[in-house]
């Protein structure tokens, strides 16, 4: 066999490249890591787009990140610090507000105040939920094995998630059922009476996708972002020190250490395939790498309809992967501020602070509100009174702003990347306007605040990260695009039609959010396939 | 700010060292004063005033109110008579309890349950179709007990209700320096003892009426540590201590059903149908597989235990809510979950989970007791509950 310059190439620098690169460097094998950016993290970074405030640009929480990869690549020592973030509050038209805080006796007494039903099933739906998570937790672990196949392997999986299943109690397994075909609407109808409650939950399901709340599958996103756990707590979501690139810069001095060599701006122009295998990687500035095996983290899209000449691929995958769905559907607003908003619904106190600063505000007072948000979307508009989710990074962790000023982080959903007419600079700004215009109908002082802001739309997104359509999660998690049909069936395992070339973004099994299950799990099949 | 209790402005300024713990989402009273022990000494000797208004509580009224809560609830309601009281589990579709409390049958037609979680939902979710109204009045009620042998002399002093006619588990109406109250001859010490139900509204008026004509008679308010060392003494299970409620268990293993917790004489299988009948006949047919049971600890076998290490036995000051081991012939065989000194009777008392095969009484079992940081194995005796029951609790 040829002698390689290096045992893998990971094209993309984001977090499943990056813990895939650490994984096989443990392993004792020579990694190089290529990032086309300056920065590494992909869609996970931090930038100081205006002197001193820093924005966490796109990702901005974290909850999803496997405690495995914390564990066994020791992300602590580099760097990594998840702060709390404690609560929920949603503003509403009325002047009133629903809050979910960290205090189980306080959210039930605010609840209350809404429903007394409503505060005595939330904590029913919230064990049950946990159950849920419980449940398929383990898939998350799992490289997922095909139900088609005899293999050994994949007859093992199947066995071991037979076991599992067996674990649940019936009415589980029977929940578990629904939670896969409803849409979040219907699910929260049948526990809850409380529209800002309803509307509040309901966005966990439609975050990322091309759907509304009343779309079946939602359901399924919900519990998604059900499954983030902090410290053993699930459902526990939290800032991380530095904002996500805080994760990405923990995770690079981990694969570093570990060995791991990383080149920042060194785009890949192609992978370079002879014999039906993968041999190395052709930069843009010309360079020739070569390497025994070839990884792409980025999404199915790229990695097969850009990386590697379609006559490398079978006809029928390629129009597979064309087909895969990566609609995306959300922009970006970060604002720099003087000062932090004054909601009307809970007014700051004379430090010009509020309770709710810590923690998330969602503009989601019902779930008709987000379905309305959802039919603009649909016909190629842009949400006029769009969902919001706000956190305050610097309130959380002061070092992203100058002492007293603040930084706002406002995920907007929906914003079509097939906009009508496409996206220009004018669109861009009406988008924007549009986020505070309606944050502003809430804290009425924050145009007057606002420094700085930087608008994402889902164009912006693509050619800022590579992410197709701008999609969050590389790739819609619906559930034909799960498990064992992620990103397409027959090639769920991480491996490609092209030997020695892997995939191992969030476009492959378990899906999107800062997880890194992907990358590590695409590892460990690389150093199966070791020999 | 956790608020408090409709209490709040006499109790607070009482708490000497601001000794709170969280009760239902209100502040209470761990000890008022800086040792519990003088407020545990009330309810066995004088009287103790517990404010249990973070009780959760609930007026059930119409046609259909009986015959809701006959289908909720282990117990007979169609044998409450008006004015009685009933201690009473309830349980899931599979015989597991969720919670258990009191019904106090106000009328004919009008029922007040009392429990330690919130159970609007499962009232409401149970009611669908039928002639009943529910009401939630926690917050609106506010409620004390007046427990030990002083009780009713105090009682005697500031209301005209008979309370020589007054019957165990029994209730009157009536009035205290002109406020309304019910007062039902229950409580949570195993003592003689009552617990007065007023509006909140009037509930500071209540307080200050009781405390004068407690006076001469040794009332003392007392906090949950009291309360916690008599319930124990009284072999009164406590919910998330002693149990854990159906609807919280994450695995089945953590659910127990009446018949596993000492409460069999509440399941009234002869009833109707009520929620959990099927299960829990068919689990009394095969017999429970757990016994909730009292044990006593062998004070010779404890003592050489410290002995061994050159110290007296170490007793806790305040029951330990833990899950502690229990063994026999060198095998677990449960688990005690509440662990408490008994000043009143000089014994080391626990409430204990036992597979029915080590329950039986007088049966010795061994239970895990840390001594010096070694694990070591104190011999206990299971024997029946009550530890402590006076006859006055009932004459």
């Amino acid at each position: 066999m040829a002698t390689h310059t290096y045992d893998a190439i990971f094209i993309g620098g984001g977090h499943n490249g990056l813990v895939a690169a650490a994984y096989l460097a443990r392993a004792g094998k020579r990694v190089l890591v290529l990032e086309r950016r300056h920065v590494l993290g992909g869609a996970a970074v931090t930038e100081e787009l205006y002197p001193g405030f820093k924005y966490t640009v796109f990702s901005y929480v974290v909850s999803l990140l496997r405690p495995e990869i914390i564990r066994d690549l020791d992300l602590p020592r580099h760097g990594l610090k998840i702060l709390p973030l404690p609560s929920t509050f949603t503003p509403l038209p009325n002047g009133d507000y629903l809050a979910a805080w960290d205090d189980h006796d306080q959210t039930r007494r605010e609840l209350y105040r809404h429903s007394p039903r409503d505060a005595e099933a939330y904590d029913d739906y919230g064990r049950q939920m946990f159950r849920m998570a419980m449940a398929v937790r383990p898939i998350l672990n799992m490289v997922p094995p095909d139900p088609a196949s005899l293999s050994p392997n994949d007859l093992l999986g199947w066995l071991r998630l037979g076991g599992h299943a067996r674990g649940l109690s019936r009415a589980d397994f029977h929940n578990l059922a629904k939670l896969m075909t409803m849409s979040a609407a219907d699910l929260l109808d049948e526990w809850f009476e409380c529209e800002p409650l309803k509307g509040t939950k309901s966005a966990s399901g439609i975050i990322g996708t091309f759907l509304g709340p009343r779309s079946p599958g939602t359901a399924y996103v919900l519990l998604h972002h059900y499954m983030g756990e902090i410290d053993g707590v699930f459902r526990a979501w939290g800032f991380a020190k530095g904002g996500t690139g805080g994760i990405s810069n923990a995770l690079a001095s981990a694969a570093r250490a570990a060995g791991v060599e990383i080149r920042t701006e060194a785009p890949v122009a192609q992978v370079i395939v002879k014999n039906g295998r993968a041999v190395g990687v052709a930069l843009e500035n010309g360079d020739e790498l070569s390497a025994r095996y070839v990884a792409s983290s980025l999404d199915p899209k790229r990695t097969f309809l850009a990386l590697v000449d379609a006559q490398h691929l079978p006809g029928d995958f390629v129009d597979a992967i064309r087909r895969f769905k990566i609609r995306g559907s959300s922009g970006k607003v970060n604002l720099a501020l003087d000062a932090l908003p004054n909601f009307t619904a809970l007014p700051n106190g004379p430090d010009g602070q509020a309770l709710l600063h810590r923690g998330a505000v969602s503009i989601s007072p019902s779930v008709d509100y987000i379905e309305r948000a959802f039919d603009e979307a649909k016909y190629g508009r842009f949400s006029r009174r769009p969902y919001i989710d706000c956190i305050f990074p610097s309130v959380i962790d002061p070092a992203m702003a100058p002492p007293g000023r603040h930084v706002m982080s406002c995920f907007v959903q929906y914003a079509p990347y097939a906009l009508e007419g496409g996206w220009n600079d004018a669109q861009r700004e009406a988008f924007g306007d549009a986020v505070v215009d309606t944050l502003a109908e809430y804290a009425p002082n924050l145009k007057q605040i606002i420094r700085h802001r930087q608008v994402l739309t889902p164009l912006d997104i693509e050619q800022m990260t590579g992410l197709t359509e701008g999609n969050i999660f590389q790739g819609e998690l619906a559930l034909h695009q799960l498990f064992f049909l992620r990103p397409v069936p027959q090639w769920a395992q991480y491996r490609t039609p092209i030997a020695n070339f892997w995939q191992c973004g969030a476009g492959t099994h378990p899906g999107g959010g800062i997880m890194g299950a992907s990358g590590r799990l695409a590892a460990l099949e690389m150093l199966k396939d070791w020999k | 700010m956790l608020p408090g209790t409709p209490f709040h402005s006499r109790t607070a300024p009482l708490n000497q060292g601001q000794n709170w713990r969280r009760w239902a989402g209100y502040l209470a009273a761990s000890a008022y004063d800086l040792s519990p022990e003088r407020e545990y000494w009330a309810v066995r000797n004088t009287a103790a005033l517990f404010d249990v208004s973070p009780l959760y509580k609930y007026l059930i009224s119409g046609p259909d109110a009986a015959r809701l809560l006959d289908r909720i609830v282990t117990r007979r309601i169609d044998r409450c008579a008006i004015g009685q009281v009933l201690y009473t589990p309830w349980c899931d579709e599979a015989g597991k309890v969720i919670d258990d409390g009191t019904v106090a049958r106000l009328d004919e037609q009008t029922f007040r349950l009392t429990s330690a979680d919130p159970n609007l939902r499962w009232l409401h979710q149970n009611a669908v179709g039928q002639r009943v109204t529910i009401r939630d009045v926690s917050a609106s009620t506010a409620a004390l007990a007046l427990q030990g042998p002083h009780a009713r002399l105090i009682l005697q002093q500031v209301s005209p209700a008979d309370f020589d006619q007054l019957k165990y588990f029994r209730l009157t109406h009536t009035r205290i320096d002109d406020i309304p109250v019910t007062i039902t001859r229950t409580g949570y010490t195993g003592d003689l003892g009552y617990e007065l139900w007023a509006d909140a509204a009037d509930a500071e008026r209540l307080w200050d009426a009781l405390r004068r004509a407690g006076q001469g008679y040794g009332l003392t308010p007392a906090g949950i540590l009291a309360l916690d060392v008599a319930r124990v003494e009284a072999g009164l299970l406590l919910i998330e201590v002693d149990y854990q409620s159906a609807r919280h268990a994450l695995i089945e293993a953590q659910r127990s059903s009446p018949l596993e917790l000492g409460l069999g004489w509440t399941v009234a299988l002869d009833k109707g149908a009520f929620i959990g009948r099927r299960a829990l006949a068919a689990e009394q047919a095969r017999g429970p597989a757990w016994q909730f049971v009292g044990l006593e600890v062998e004070w010779k076998g404890l003592e050489r235990l410290y002995a061994a290490e050159g110290l007296p036995p170490q007793l806790p000051a305040t029951t330990v809510r833990a899950s502690v081991p229990v063994a026999a012939q060198g095998r677990q065989v449960g688990y005690a979950t509440s662990l408490t000194w008994s000043p009143l009777l000089k014994k080391l008392l626990a409430l204990a989970h036992l597979e029915s095969g080590s329950a039986q009484l007088g049966n010795l079992v061994m239970l895990e007791v840390t001594v010096q940081h070694q694990r070591r194995y104190a011999p206990a005796r299971v024997v029946k509950t009550p530890f402590f029951d006076p006859e006055r609790k009932k004459a």
